[in-house]
C-alpha cells in the first residue's frame, strides 16, 4: 500500500489523477477501522491532514464555506451561530475524541446512509465543492447521495469543501440512538423552515439520507403563521415523514421500529422548530 | 518507512513501519510504550485516547503515515518524574481504578477536560468522557476523581 502524503491543494489533486484508487483519509474515524479489521486493502491512501486549504472555514454574506478537512469540535465551537443545524448534528457525532479528528468532509466521502451531518446538509440546501486537476464543481446535496455508501465524485475528484448558505430560518436536527454518545443513528431528522419554505429529510432510513418532498409540501401549505401548531398538524407531519421512509431490518433496529421512531422525532421537532419562530416573532412584536 | 514523531518531548524514530498501522501500534509495539491500551481497534472505548498535537484523539484511529513528524503525548508523560499528575493521583486516591485497562484513556481525556475547563460541572465531566468506556466501576468513583481532580 502506498501512502501519498500532499503538501497543499495542488498536490493533492495531481496525485489522485494520477492514482484514482487512492482513498482520502482525514480524521481517520471511518478509514482506519476497516483497516484495522482488514475490512479494507487500499493500494494506496491519500493523506489529507497536511493539506492546509482543506483545514479553515470563511463566511461571507451568501454564507459559509466549510473546508472538507475542519473538524467536527470546530463546526460546534465556531460555527454554532451561523450554521445551528449542522452544530446540532456535529454535536451527536461519536464523542469528544471522533469529534476531534472527524470531519463533514470525512462524512460526505463516506456517503453512508446513517452519517449524521447528511440530513442536515440537505435540507440547508448545501452544495458539496468537488476539485479535480480538472476543474472545481459545486453538487447540490439533493444530487449528491448516489447510492448505499456511494456519491456524485469522480475518481479523480476530491471533496475540498461544502458551502452552506446563510440562514435566518429555524433549523433543528434529531436522531435516535441506545446512548447519547458513540451511536449511529437508528434513524435522523433533520428540519429547516425559512421564508414560508419547509425542508425535511431522513437519514438512517433508506438506501441513501433523501428529502420527503409529500411530507415538506404538506406542512408549507398547513403551517398556521404566527399561530401555536396544532396537534393534529404535527402528527400528519409525522406520518407522511415515516411514509417516506424506506428502512431496513438490521442489528440498530427494525423498518417498522425506524419507521415510528422518525414520526417521533418529526413531530418533536417541528414543535422545538416552530417553538424557535414564534419566539422570534414575539421578540420582534 | 521510517517513522519520526516525538513522543512525550522526545524525538523518537522506529523503522519498517507500514503506514497503515495505527499510532497505538507504533507506540506499544514499536516504540515500548504499553500505557495506551488496545481495546475496540474502532474508536468506541477510548482506552487508547493520547495527546496528537495537543488535541485528545483515539490512536487507534491515526495512521502510522499520519503521525509523522507530527507530537503526541501519552499516559506515559502525564506525570512529573515519580510525582504523579494531579489526574492520575486523583483516581488513585478515589479508587477509581479497578481492572485498570479502560483508567489510561480516562486520565488522558480528564486531563485534557480539565486544561480546558478548570471547574467542570457533572454534566460537563460526563459529556468529556462519554468516549471512554469502563466495564468495572460504574463510573461514580471516575466522576468522583476528576472533581477531586479539579480542587488540585
Amino acid at each position: 500500500m502506498d501512502f501519498l502524503r500532499p503538501q497543499n491543494l495542488a498536490e493533492a489533486l495531481a496525485l489522485k489523477a494520477e492514482r484514482p484508487d487512492a482513498v482520502p483519509i482525514a480524521g481517520g474515524t471511518d478509514v482506519m477501522v476497516e483497516l484495522n479489521f482488514d475490512h479494507r486493502r487500499p493500494a494506496a491512501l491519500l493523506d489529507l491532514n497536511r493539506v492546509g486549504e482543506l483545514a479553515g472555514w470563511s463566511a461571507s454574506d451568501a454564507g459559509v464555506r466549510l473546508g472538507a478537512c475542519v473538524p467536527y469540535t470546530r463546526v460546534i465551537a465556531e460555527l454554532g451561530d451561523r450554521l445551528p443545524g449542522l452544530a446540532m448534528a456535529a454535536r451527536t457525532v461519536g464523542s469528544p475524541q471522533i469529534r476531534n479528528r472527524g470531519t463533514v468532509g470525512g462524512n460526505l466521502g463516506a456517503a453512508s446512509p446513517a452519517g449524521d451531518t447528511h440530513p442536515v446538509l440537505l435540507v440547508t440546501g448545501a452544495r458539496i465543492e468537488a476539485a479535480s486537476t480538472r476543474g472545481t464543481r459545486l453538487i447540490p446535496a439533493d444530487e449528491f447521495y448516489v447510492g448505499v455508501k456511494r456519491n456524485a465524485l469522480a475518481d479523480d475528484e476530491l471533496i475540498t469543501a461544502v458551502h452552506l448558505p446563510a440562514s435566518e430560518g429555524a433549523q433543528q436536527f434529531s436522531k435516535v440512538g441506545t446512548r447519547n454518545a458513540m451511536v449511529i443513528a437508528v434513524c435522523s431528522f433533520a428540519l429547516a423552515i425559512e421564508n414560508y419554505q419547509v425542508r425535511a429529510a431522513i437519514g438512517s432510513a433508506a438506501p441513501t439520507p433523501r428529502r420527503v418532498p409529500e411530507a415538506e409540501e404538506f406542512l408549507a401549505g398547513e403551517l398556521p403563521w404566527g399561530s401555536p401548531l396544532p396537534d393534529s398538524l404535527k402528527r400528519r407531519f409525522g406520518e407522511l415523514v415515516a411514509a417516506a421512509a424506506r428502512p431496513i431490518d438490521d442489528v440498530r433496529g427494525t423498518a417498522a421500529y425506524r419507521k415510528h421512531a422518525l414520526s417521533v422525532l418529526a413531530r418533536r421537532t417541528l414543535g422545538w422548530a416552530w417553538q424557535d419562530i414564534l419566539g422570534r416573532d414575539s421578540a420582534c412584536a | 518507512m521510517r517513522l519520526n514523531v516525538t513522543v512525550n518531548g522526545e524525538a523518537k524514530q522506529a523503522d519498517d513501519v507500514w503506514e497503515g498501522e495505527s499510532l497505538l501500534y507504533v507506540l506499544r509495539e514499536r516504540l515500548g510504550l504499553p500505557g495506551s491500551k488496545n481495546a475496540c481497534e474502532q474508536g468506541e472505548c477510548g482506552s487508547c485516547t493520547v495527546y496528537l498535537d495537543d488535541v485528545p484523539a483515539c490512536s487507534c484511529l491515526v495512521a502510522a503515515g499520519q503521525a509523522e513528524g507530527r507530537e503526541v503525548r501519552t499516559v506515559e508523560g502525564l506525570a512529573d518524574g515519580e510525582r504523579l499528575d494531579p489526574v492520575q493521583q486523583s483516581f488513585v486516591d478515589a479508587g477509581a481504578v479497578q481492572c485498570g485497562f479502560c483508567t489510561p484513556g480516562l486520565v488522558v481525556a480528564a486531563h485534557d477536560l480539565l486544561n480546558r475547563v478548570p471547574d467542570p460541572s457533572d454534566e460537563e465531566i460526563r459529556e468529556a468522557l462519554a468516549g471512554n468506556l469502563c466495564r468495572c466501576t460504574g463510573y461514580e468513583k471516575i466522576l468522583d476523581a476528576v472533581r477531586m481532580a479539579s480542587t488540585r
